[in-house]
């Protein structure tokens, strides 16, 4: 039996609304929350990156694994933030919880798919028996261009999975992935904000690619939509993952547990696995989960998870995420977020 | 020292906060010691530091060194963490007027110092209120 051993989850306590963001660009902010189905997002104070969160969501899954950090043989973080050009964000999070130096590191990047590239990878390395514990993170303290529609959903989270064969909360049962060359969304060397291709990131991108990995991993599992207790795709927005979820035949109910995205905004490398984190925190023995990541140029992962007694033993042993979201919120003026986010230009 | 050289010689009582428990008398040396200030012993335990805590007293930073000036104003205090263990650290994520001794708290890891626009980052552990 081969799965997520431990689970956790960082949510930074800054807040600005969309009518904050609205009001400085002269948007119009009802039609920003309808279109995008966005209420606010989460901000990084200034002192909090992809490495910092990443630290915090990993701690709260080793409450959960409860093993020794030492015998974790691959740390991986995915994030389009990493604070270094050159240099791993791995390393500083490795070493931070003990696991260095007998362990494989790397960073992964893939756009918003980089956190689920990182647990395909230390699954498959377990699964493999190269390594007795993987550790993979999502992360990101994303930003996009002041005024752009972007910036009303660029938000800072992460979640980190533990993966092992003994004392599995939930179990992988299959994976697959769905990938083609599409420049829907990039950021070029040396340039501080992305660009993307306005509707062309809808149709021929998200949703061609969220469907075609979700049915591809049905088809090879054998599986229906019916089969499943809850669904997490990819959220850029708050609309998209309700959109592509009813056009693959789930309903607001499967859907419901893992979507954060109104209230925490699109964290990048770490939507879909702050979603699954998310669902297992309310997921109950027997459950089957299916997780489904998007990463703009363009790809999609999949795992078909089923949840074991195991989680009942480990789910209160970590803050669920929902009541990270809930406490000690911080709402900000776009005068602060701007500063927090450099957006200001100082004199040298 | 380079800033390198100081960074990694910091990193396990920064990133880990390893305290030195004296075999003797129980003291715990944060950041860690050669020689126990009450005993005089010279053998220590290794231990980690718990993550949550208490204030025991704080200040306010109004004037910061050059470094710091954007986070002007912002609050030093010192976190008692039990078994006498004592950290001082910056409390962030706080309202200033609102700090009070006694107050709960949690140690978070978090960004200390950036040397400039392209030099090496320091990371390390500062408090926030539970
Ligand atoms: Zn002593």
């Amino acid at each position: 039996m081969v799965g997520i051993i431990g689970y956790g989850a960082y949510v930074p306590r800054h807040r600005i609304r969309v009518e904050e963001i609205a009001k400085v660009w002269g948007a119009d902010a009802p039609s920003y929350k309808r279109g995008l189905m966005l209420e606010e997002k989460t901000v990084p104070a200034p002192d909090q990156d992809t490495i910092t969160i990443s630290v915090e969501a990993t701690k709260n899954a080793l409450k959960r694994a409860n093993i020794n950090p030492a015998e974790i043989g691959c740390v991986y973080i995915g994030s389009e933030s990493h604070p270094y050009a050159v240099k791993p964000s791995g390393t500083t999070l490795a070493e931070v919880i003990g696991a260095t130096p007998d362990v494989h590191c790397a960073d992964f990047e893939f756009a918003c798919k980089a956190g689920s590239e990182g647990m395909f990878v230390a699954y498959g390395l377990v699964k493999a028996g190269l390594v007795k514990y993987g550790l993979a993170v999502g992360a990101d303290t994303s930003q996009g261009a002041p005024g752009d529609a972007l910036e009303y959903a660029a938000a800072a989270g992460g979640a980190a999975f533990l993966f092992g064969t003994e004392r599995v909360i939930a179990t992988i049962d299959e994976t697959f992935s769905y990938m083609t060359d599409t420049p829907d969304f990039w950021r070029r060397e040396y340039q501080h904000y992305p660009q993307h291709a306005g509707r062309f990131t809808g149709d021929p991108s998200y949703f061609k690619h969220v469907t075609g990995s979700a049915n591809g991993i049905m088809e090879k599992a054998g599986m229906t939509p019916q089969d499943f207790n809850y669904v997490i795709c990819h959220q850029p927005n708050g609309k998209f993952p309700q959109r592509v979820g009813k056009m693959l035949g789930f309903t607001r109910e499967q859907i419901e547990p893992g979507w954060l995205s109104p209230i925490l905004g699109n964290t990048y490398s770490g939507s879909s696995p702050m979603g699954l984190a998310s669902t297992l925190d309310i997921a109950k023995p027997g459950d089957r989960i299916l997780m489904v990541s998007y990463g703009s140029g363009s790809g999609s992962d999949s795992f078909v998870l089923t949840v074991t007694d195991q989680i009942d033993q480990v789910r209160d042993l970590a803050p669920h995420v929902r009541a990270q979201l809930a406490a000690n919120k911080n709402y900000i003026d776009y005068g602060t977020y701007a500063k927090f986010r450099h957006k200001i230009l100082k004199a040298e | 020292m380079s800033t390198s050289a100081k960074l990694k010689r910091e990193m396990p009582q920064r990133y880990r906060m390893e305290a030195g428990k004296c075999t003797t008398c129980g003291y715990i040396a944060f950041p860690p010691r050669s020689i126990c200030p009450e005993c005089q012993a010279r053998e220590f335990d290794t231990v980690i530091l718990p993550d949550e805590g208490t204030i025991l007293t704080h200040t306010v930073i109004r004037v910061a060194p050059s470094q710091f000036t954007d986070e002007a104003p912002y609050a030093i205090a010192i976190i008692e963490l039990g078994e006498g263990a004592r950290v001082l650290c910056q409390l962030v994520d706080c309202d200033l007027e609102q700090i009070a001794i006694g107050d709960p708290v949690k140690i978070e890891f978090r960004r200390i110092q950036a040397e400039g626009k392209s030099g090496v980052l320091f990371y390390g552990y500062k408090a926030v209120p539970a």
